[in-house]
């Protein structure tokens, strides 16, 4: 029964190298697509959410309002759904024209902006505030007091949560193929269609998102230990 | 002239007034401790000297400025206020030399070889030049707060603020501390220091204030507050401590 199964995923139609090597060098152009829309949206979306963060701890009542507004919609509502309307919605706004790359970009980075938002916001807030009173002391201004004291023992305490959302985005690129976009994903099901070898196809899509995520992992990992709280 | 005038100093925590009413002025090279029963708002009192408490009301000038107004550039008179935590608050990411040349560098554009060349005599001077390259955590509760002191002196400040520098050190480190908080007293610092080390407020202190319940019930000479009180709150609380 076992043999069976994993005869007819495996061994019928054509072999899974064969399958694989066939498929592989189109899997990898659209791997190159995925890479490059997470990394440009993650570096977005940092910076987004840094920003985000200190308006929402900013002394300012208006400036907390828009963070937390921004923070608020994007937590409330699907990926899908702001991929939707930032792509179709937006686009019918007639000065704006964005194509889907751009489009695939800027919701990825808006999306997890909010989310870094909160992990910064959070680590922020739990550095002791004998830090800054120390800082302040000395006479070093606010904003280099944030800049040479605080953030760098914020970003260190927040490399955890901080990786998990970054995988987290990672694999929220894969949504992009819904509106075109030849990520890995969408080539996946081109090749499906092509070849009807759904199980072969789907797996070796998973094994290379796996492959890159550990790696992201081991990565992060690496940095923790580097940058270590002493 | 007094280097430090406080007139009628009141500061309140939403309802709860916990300065009523201060006054008191301390002249250049002065050292004034300050006593009192925990909650009688003697840090308080301190961390309104470099306002890192928002002064409610009443006029506080130090070093000329006049810091409870609204207007003052706080960072500028911070510079010349050196102060010194009782947790110390040393920069845990930095080496115990980054924690001393971050604010000449940062505050003062002082180049990094002057900055450091000064930081090493401020580690000769508490004894710890060989602990240059060590991050505050592989120090002891002595070492760090020894730091401490030399990180705010490396500002070359007019005056310094204690805030309870010992009481989060193990008995026997507490000497190396306050030996060199006598070596600075020695040297003609004006120092405003909040302790429990009755010892210290005797030997060092040039004056004596007695705090409770948000007031300065007494102040003195040491040899007269601590064998002549004439108030019977600080003669009960000296009853208890000595």
């Amino acid at each position: 029964m076992g043999r069976e199964i994993a005869r007819a995923l495996f061994w019928e139609g054509e072999s899974v190298m064969d399958v694989i090597r066939n498929a592989l060098p189109y899997l990898m152009d659209g791997l190159v697509v995925t890479l490059y829309i997470f990394v440009i949206a993650l570096i977005l979306g940092f910076i987004i959410g840094l920003i985000v963060a200190l308006l929402r701890l900013a002394p300012i009542k208006l400036l907390n309002w828009i963070a937390k507004t921004y923070i608020n919609a994007i937590r409330g509502t699907p990926f899908i759904v702001q991929l939707f309307f930032i792509y179709f919605g937006l686009n019918t706004i007639p000065w704006i024209s964005m194509d889907k790359t751009t489009a695939g970009i800027v919701t990825v980075a808006i999306n997890a902006g909010a989310y870094f938002a909160e992990i910064i916001r959070a680590g922020i807030q739990s550095i002791d505030s004998g830090q800054t009173e120390a800082a302040r002391s000395l006479g070093l201004t606010g904003s280099q007091t944030m800049r040479y004291v605080v953030l760098p023992q914020a970003f260190r305490r927040m490399l955890p949560t901080f990786t998990n959302q970054s995988i987290i985005s990672l694999k929220d690129t894969s949504l992009l193929s819904i509106i075109g976009i030849a990520d890995l994903t969408q080539r996946g099901q081109i090749q499906q269609a092509a070849t009807y070898e759904s199980f072969k196809i789907w797996l070796t899509v998973g094994i290379i998102y796996f492959i890159i995520i550990y790696a992201l992992t081991l990565l992060a990992n690496f940095l923790e230990r580097r940058f270590e709280l002493r | 002239m007094s280097i430090i005038q406080v007139k009628n100093l009141k500061k309140s925590f939403g309802n709860l007034e916990v300065l009523k009413d201060i006054s008191t002025e301390i002249q250049e090279t002065e050292v004034v401790c300050v006593i009192g029963p925990s909650g009688s708002g003697k840090s308080t009192f301190l961390r309104c000297l470099n306002r890192l408490e928002e002064i409610t009301d009443g006029e506080v000038i130090v070093n000329g400025h006049i810091i409870s107004s609204k207007t003052v550039n706080i960072n500028k008179v911070r510079e010349e206020v050196g102060m010194v935590f009782q947790q110390f608050n040393l920069f845990p990411h930095k080496t115990v030399l980054e924690n001393i040349v971050l604010a000449p560098m940062k505050v003062r554009l002082t180049n990094k070889e002057a900055a450091k060349q000064r930081a090493y005599e401020l580690l000769d001077k508490v004894g710890l030049r060989e602990k240059a390259d060590s991050y505050p955590a592989q120090l002891s509760g002595g070492q760090k707060q020894r730091v401490a002191i030399a990180r705010a002196l490396a500002m070359d400040p007019k005056i310094m603020l204690f805030d309870e520098p010992t009481s989060a050190l193990d008995p026997e480190m507490v000497g190396d501390v306050l030996d060199v908080m006598k070596q600075l007293a020695k040297e003609g610092m004006t120092m405003v220091v909040v302790t429990h080390e009755m010892g210290f407020a005797r030997e060092v202190g040039d004056r004596v204030m007695f705090m409770d319940g948000g007031y300065v019930v007494e102040e003195n000479v040491p040899e007269e507050i601590f064998s002549n009180p004439q108030h019977i709150r600080t003669q009960s609380f000296l009853s208890k401590v000595l």
